[in-house]
Parts: structure tokens; C-alpha cells; sequence
């Protein structure tokens, strides 16, 4: 007995060194040249006009952060310049606060009326913080309670991508499926509305949006083979408005005569039901839980569409519409527009649910109303927001899955030699599953004309494997290893001009960044790392002008504000986890590669850089 | 584990037994009323040590090759591997580990199926068939034995699962003797 003690105490050690070790890069030659598969329909005309969102979607500063896009346009990008790259190396933390949550905190803080609202992972806490007292002591503090066993369908950590504040109302979701609307002033609800079924494996994660007096969700479990959909509740009473499903008939895809997409292959009856083998769509994915947008200046709403499931795309041939793309829909009736496929047929988990920046932007001579999305599959897409078509797509990052967007039919590219098979490991496909970059968002810079694009530069190795679905457990049927990506850093910044389709200048990372960007009227980008720094780069150069490190790994929404004293704050959740902090947050075993969806494999190194945790963190300038 | 502790266990053959070694001696209370199930705690009120217990209907599942071979299929089959991985984890807990939250014995991760457990593990009682539920069972159990943890080849673990040594569950194994853990995190280095 003594002996086999010994052996075990010896291989512990062994084990340990030998799974730690990340997966060499992916070598540079195995990808595609941005200039190679990157199109466009005209050349730039940058000189034809200034681009920034429209006022009606960017009203003026006003010194709040009301919805974590900023604004409808989601540019995420604050006018307050009282911080500059003159003066940010003297940022100080002005006061923390404790989430008492160590789960993967994603979510925004939101500050209006002089309070900071801010809503936890798993159990879905929220406080009020009262901004014009010393120290910003809570006000109040909720807990929705959501139902435990949501913890265990929830896909990649348990996650809370935030609330917003809308007349008088702090509105969030809870990852058991509720929307709930709170007082701001007494943290009671005003009402509570349930949505979500986890005994079909249904959570919500995703950050409502509050416009014209509805409040937009959607649903996750593209892992767990849930049937997506989009709900537009009353904003004053939480009732159920319309429902739109995203797989399925017409009629329940609220698709009818006035659905008018630009692409040939997107037209047609019952697409939803005809382009997947017999029910396979209802459970087919398709899920929304990232960014809604509302247009106010078209009266149009705008969202993606999640994975196909399961991931083993042997077992769905067919396009499976309508997932992978975007909607435009009629806000009131949720109406289908139009519709643009990102990744017919699917084969590598690349969600369409990143967020879209809407702008006026010189293009071909003239200013074009266009959504910009740096999506999951690799590609910056400028699509005309009115009709859907696509203006340009360029990669951002290392592909090879693909070899680019055919501009005249819209369709992706795919490279077959990259496509998934059964029973055999295809190599070195990039980019990763979690893509160039995740739901993480973008900001955009009005006085730069930039995109700054916190993103991914990982690749993956995929194995299809047979699965049934068994409702209320996973429907995934793929082995995945992730790793670097060329160059071997597994994150960057890229500051990106939409306009002339290339990058202006880009930071490498360590880690892949999980976290938002926020741009300021100072010209100031910030952003967290998952191994803890909180940064500050020079929005016009990529210069790092100041860094801070903080108690746990970023991957939340930074934010800036004016306070009651009339100066400009810069506030921040830590908290690592998420798929690509599971390893650190969640209860995952680095020394099994495939472990969290593959991620495991690219971040077992996280728990040597960063432990768990949860703060939040707001900076100011001595004053 | 003493070996008079183990011809005891092998003659005894009752539902329940106390903990082996020297306290062998302290009779277990109530434990042979097989209505109180499998014990979970650690906690014996009113004796010193903690009370294990081996349900017999286990006892076909240990030092038995084809159980965990089976169970390994039976574990892709109902979507465990969905969540645990190979034994990493990811939407529920690591297997392949030393850390058990509700107790890492044969009978206990068998109640676990059974069960399910209030933080998201599902209730797989009456929807797989008992014998199959003790084989998945015994392929969890095998996977973070040390025989299952070095016949590993390649990037994926529990892919040649040890079959599971009854001895194993005959300690109370609560306290992991020192120097025997092989709990990483514990050793973590910092950046290179």
C-alpha cells in the first residue's frame, strides 16, 4: 500500500508538468493573407465624408452609461476628456467593491441618475451604488434567486452580460430565464417575467435592450440543442409582446410578405424547416444571447443568430437557416426584414451574435447608412443597414477556414480543407471556435474613424463524433483542442478603419482579450486582460500609457462616466471566467485538453497568471 | 488499510460497515438499517470517526474491467462527456480529480446519478437502467485513479480506465494521506 502512495504522489507531479503545457502556434504559412481573401465592391472613398453614427442613434454626452452599448449605435464611446494621454498615468482607484461572486463577471456597470447599477454572474445579484457619498455606499442590494440547476446547462461559466436603466427601471436577466425589472430607487420589482425552461436546457446571459418602450431578449443553449429566439416584452409590464423563433416555419420565424433579404439564397419558403433534415430545427440553435441593436433613426431592430446544433455538422447538411446570421426586424411586430447568412451550414461553432455599430460611412463616393461587425468567423462586415447587402468583408485575424465572402451571392467561402469530419482529427482550423473574437464588444471613436476590436488569435484542432439529444444535456458531438494562433500570442487589439479596410495600428496579448473595449472623448482606449492588468492606450497610436493590476482577470465592459463632482471616472468589473477563464473560475482540470468545449486546451497556463474573484474597480484622476 | 480489516470486510458482508484501522472496534450505531441509504458526511455525531459503507449491489462493479470499458461508452452515449469532458470538466465538475463535492465513492457517484444534485447535475434514476448507471459509475470512479491517470497516451485522458480496486473505497477517504494528493492546483507555478 505504501508503495502505490509513493507512485501516486510521483505521477501527480508528472501529470502536472506534462498537461500544463499550451500547444505550440499554428505556423504563419497555414493562414490566408488579409489582402488575399479580404473584398469589397468598391474601392475606399474616405474623402467623401466624416464617418459617426447618426445623432438620432449617438445623442450627446450627457455624462451617463445607461445601456452597455452607450448608446444605440453601440459605439461605446464617451465624450467626457477630462482624462487624456497627457495626464492618465496619475489614474488612482477612487473606491472597489466587492461582488461577493467568483464566477466570470462580463457585465457592464451601468451609471445613471447618479448611481452605479451593477448586475453579478450566477446567482445574478444586483446593487445599487450610491455615487454622491463617500466612498459610493450600496443603496440596495437584490438576489432574484434563480433556480441552481441552471448552473450545470449553462454552456461557458455562468455569466451576466448586464442590465440597463430605463425610466426608473434597472432591467436584466437572470441564467434561469427570468427578465426582471427593478426600481431604481428601492431595488423592488416592478415586475418579473420568466421565459426561459431549463429542463430544456434554455438559460439567459445575454444583456437586455431597452428601446422604444419594449425590451429586447433572447435565449442561449446552442450547446444543449435549444431552439433560438428573439421575445419583445412591454417595458412597463413585462408582457409578452411577440416571440420570434429562429429555426423552424415562417410563420414562427415571423417571416411574411414584407421579408425582403438581398441574397438569392435567402429566399424561399419555410427555409427554416427545408434547409435542416427532417426536425432537426427545432433543435437546431440559433440562439440569441449577445448584442440587440435598435435603430432608432430606421425603426429597425438588428440581431444575431447563434450556432447550429449540434456542433457535428455531418448531422445537419442543409444551410440551417436562420442560424449563423443577422435579422433586421420591425420593432413593433418583430417582422422579418432581412436576413444574411455569416456561416451557412456551420462547421466550426461560429455564432453570429457580436455586436453591430451602426454608422454613416463614405462608401463608393457617397455616405451609406452600414452596420459594422467584427464577426466570429474572422471577417469585419460593412453591411448597408436598409437592404442587407454586404459592402465589404475583411479578416481581422488568422484565417484559413474560409477564403473570404463571395460579394456577389453573399456566401462564405469555406475551404474544404478545413471542413469536419467523423472520427477524424482536422488540424490546425482557424480561426478557433470562439472565433477571431467572441461577444466581447468593439468600441468606436468618432474623432478617429476607428473600431477598436478586442479579439482572438487562436486556431483549433476539431474532431466530429456521433450524438443524440437528450433534452437538458449537452448536443455538441465534437472534440475540440484549441491553441495559439500565428505568433503564439493569443490575443490583440486591433484598432481597425472601416473605411479603408485595414488595421491602424494592433497590440498583442498574452491571453486572448475577453474583455470590451471603451474609447473616450480623451482620446483613451481601455481594456482588461484575463491575467489582470486594467489598460490604457493612446486611441490614435496604440501607445500603452498606463496599466493597473487588479485582483482577478478581466473580461467585463469598461465604462466611463462623470460623477456628482463633475469628473471623469473609468469603471471596471473583474472577475475571470467565461468559456476562456473556466480553467481559473470554473471547475475545470487543466490536464484535460478537451475540457470546457476545448478552451481548456489553449488556457492551461490561466491558473498559473490569475485566481478567481470579482471586484469592481473604478479609477479617476487625483482631484 | 489493514489486511484484518479487509478479511472482516470480506466475511462480514452486511449492508454497512464502520470505517477500517484501529477503530474498528467501535461498533457502528445505526448504520446497518439500510433505509438511511448511502452515507454521505463526514460527520458521525457521537463517534470519532467517520462511517463508510459498501452497498453490496457495488460490489459486482469493483476490480471489474468490462464495467468501466462500458461505462466509458455508456458516459459518451448519455452525453456525460457534454459536460464533463474526458474528465476535465467544463459546464459541470472535473471527474479526473481528488475533489468530490458529494463524495467520490463508487455508491456515492451512483447516487449522484441516481439522485442528481441540486446545482445542475440531472436525475438519471428510472431513465438509464440501474446496471448501466453502476458501470458509468465505475468509469468515473476509474478516472482519477493512478493506474487510469499514467495509462493516458495522447492529449486526452480516461481513454484506458483502470478498473476500480474495491480497496480504494474502503478507506473513509476523507482526508487524503499526506503526500499522496495529486491535487496540481496546490503546486501551481507562476508565469515562466
Amino acid at each position: 500500500m505504501k508503495k502505490s502512495m509513493i507512485a501516486i504522489a510521483a505521477f501527480g507531479l508528472a501529470s502536472m508538468t506534462i498537461a500544463q503545457k499550451v500547444p505550440d502556434p499554428v505556423p504563419a504559412g497555414e493562414v490566408f493573407a488579409r489582402e488575399a481573401i479580404g473584398h469589397a465592391l468598391a474601392p475606399p472613398t474616405p474623402e467623401a465624408g466624416h464617418t459617426a453614427p447618426s445623432s438620432a442613434n449617438a445623442p450627446p454626452e450627457d455624462g451617463q452609461w445607461t445601456m452597455p452599448s452607450k448608446n444605440y449605435a453601440s459605439t461605446r464611446y464617451s465624450a467626457l476628456d477630462e482624462i487624456r494621454p497627457a495626464n492618465v498615468r496619475q489614474l488612482v482607484p477612487a473606491f472597489t467593491f466587492s461582488l461577493s461572486v467568483n464566477k466570470g463577471q462580463e457585465a457592464a456597470p451601468i451609471i445613471a441618475d447618479n448611481t452605479l447599477f451593477v448586475v453579478t454572474a450566477y446567482p445574478n445579484y444586483v446593487y445599487a451604488l450610491d455615487l454622491t457619498r463617500e466612498g459610493a455606499p450600496l443603496k440596495w442590494k437584490f438576489m432574484p434567486k434563480p433556480q441552481p440547476a441552471s448552473q450545470g446547462i449553462a454552456c461557458c461559466d455562468v455569466v451576466n452580460r448586464g442590465g440597463s436603466v430605463s425610466h426608473g427601471k434597472y432591467i436584466f436577466n437572470t441564467l434561469d430565464g427570468q427578465t426582471i425589472a427593478l426600481d431604481v430607487a428601492t431595488g423592488k420589482p416592478v415586475w418579473r417575467t420568466r421565459l426561459g425552461n431549463i429542463n430544456l436546457g434554455e438559460t439567459m446571459t445575454m444583456a437586455p435592450l431597452v428601446a422604444d418602450g419594449k425590451v429586447y431578449v433572447g435565449n442561449s443553449g446552442g450547446e444543449l440543442g435549444v431552439r433560438g429566439w428573439i421575445c419583445a416584452l412591454d417595458e412597463n409590464t413585462g408582457k409578452l409582446l411577440w416571440r420570434a423563433y429562429n429555426t423552424g416555419p415562417d410563420a414562427d420565424v415571423l417571416i411574411g410578405p414584407d421579408f425582403k433579404p438581398y441574397y438569392a439564397s435567402d429566399r424561399g419558403t419555410d427555409l427554416g424547416v427545408k434547409s435542416w433534415p427532417p426536425d432537426a430545427w427545432k433543435i437546431g440553435g440559433g440562439n440569441v444571447w449577445g448584442w440587440i441593436t435598435y435603430d432608432a433613426e430606421l425603426g429597425t431592430i438588428y440581431h444575431g443568430t447563434g450556432n447550429p446544433g449540434p456542433w457535428n455538422a455531418e448531422q445537419r447538411p442543409g444551410d440551417n437557416k436562420w442560424t449563423t446570421g443577422i435579422f433586421s426586424r420591425d420593432p413593433d411586430s418583430g417582422k422579418a426584414r432581412w436576413f444574411y447568412q455569416f456561416s451557412p451550414h456551420d462547421e466550426h461553432d461560429y455564432d453570429g451574435i457580436n455586436e453591430q455599430i451602426l454608422l454613416d460611412m463614405p462608401f463608393q463616393g457617397a455616405m451609406r447608412k452600414v452596420l459594422v461587425r467584427p464577426e466570429r468567423n474572422g471577417y469585419v462586415y460593412v453591411i448597408d443597414r436598409r437592404t442587407g447587402q454586404v459592402l465589404s468583408a475583411d479578416p481581422f485575424g488568422p484565417v484559413n477556414s474560409s477564403s473570404g465572402v463571395d460579394l456577389s451571392t453573399g456566401r462564405l467561402q469555406v475551404n474544404t480543407e478545413k471542413e469536419t469530419h467523423l472520427d477524424h482529427v482536422v488540424r490546425n482550423i482557424c480561426p478557433t471556435a470562439s472565433g477571431s473574437k467572441d461577444w466581447n464588444p468593439s468600441s468606436f471613436s468618432p474623432r478617429t474613424e476607428l473600431l477598436y476590436i478586442p479579439h482572438e488569435n487562436m486556431c483549433m484542432d476539431w474532431l466530429n463524433m456521433q450524438v443524440s439529444y437528450i433534452a437538458g444535456t449537452p448536443y455538441v458531438g465534437a472534440e475540440v483542442h484549441m491553441k495559439p494562433g500565428p505568433g503564439g500570442n493569443r490575443g490583440e487589439l486591433t484598432a481597425w478603419d472601416p473605411v479603408r479596410r485595414k488595421p491602424a495600428w494592433s497590440v498583442k496579448e498574452n491571453f486572448p482579450l475577453w474583455s470590451g473595449t471603451v474609447v473616450t472623448g480623451g482620446d483613451v482606449v481601455f481594456y482588461g486582460t484575463m491575467d489582470g492588468w486594467f489598460k490604457a492606450l493612446d486611441a490614435r497610436t496604440g501607445q500603452l500609457l498606463w496599466k493597473f493590476k487588479v485582483d482577478s482577470g478581466i473580461i467585463s465592459q469598461p465604462v466611463s462616466y462623470r460623477g456628482p463632482d463633475g469628473h471623469q471616472y473609468i469603471a471596471v468589473l473583474s472577475g475571470v471566467g467565461g468559456w476562456s477563464g473556466a480553467v481559473v473560475s470554473g471547475p475545470v482540470d487543466p490536464r484535460d485538453g478537451s475540457a470546457a468545449l476545448g478552451m481548456t486546451s489553449a488556457m492551461s497556463d490561466l491558473p498559473r497568471y490569475t485566481t478567481a474573484g470579482g471586484t469592481l474597480y473604478v479609477f479617476s484622476l487625483p482631484h | 488499510m489493514s489486511s484484518r480489516c479487509r478479511i472482516e470486510l470480506f466475511c462480514a458482508g452486511f449492508v454497512m460497515l464502520a470505517a477500517c484501522g484501529a477503530r474498528t472496534t467501535q461498533a457502528p450505531p445505526a448504520s446497518t438499517n439500510p433505509a438511511q441509504g448511502v452515507i454521505g458526511s463526514a460527520l458521525a455525531p457521537g463517534l470519532d470517526h467517520p462511517l463508510i459503507t459498501i452497498d453490496p449491489r457495488a460490489a459486482a462493479y469493483y476490480d471489474n474491467a468490462d464495467a468501466v470499458m462500458t461505462g466509458k461508452r455508456l458516459y459518451a452515449q448519455y452525453n456525460c462527456s457534454g459536460c464533463h469532458s474526458n474528465g476535465g470538466g467544463g459546464m459541470a465538475p472535473a471527474l479526473m480529480d481528488d475533489s468530490w463535492i458529494y463524495g467520490g465513492r463508487l455508491e456515492q457517484i451512483h447516487q449522484t446519478l441516481v439522485e442528481g444534485r441540486p446545482n445542475g447535475m440531472p436525475a438519471w434514476g428510472g431513465k438509464i437502467s440501474d446496471p448501466q448507471l453502476w458501470q458509468i459509475s465505475a468509469y468515473v470512479r476509474s478516472m482519477s485513479l493512478p493506474a487510469t491517470l499514467d495509462a493516458q497516451q495522447g492529449l486526452t485522458p480516461s481513454q484506458l480506465p483502470a478498473p476500480v480496486p474495491r480497496q480504494v473505497d474502503e478507506d473513509a477517504g476523507w482526508t487524503p494521506v499526506p503526500g499522496t494528493s495529486n491535487d496540481y492546483t496546490s503546486l501551481t507555478p507562476g508565469p515562466a
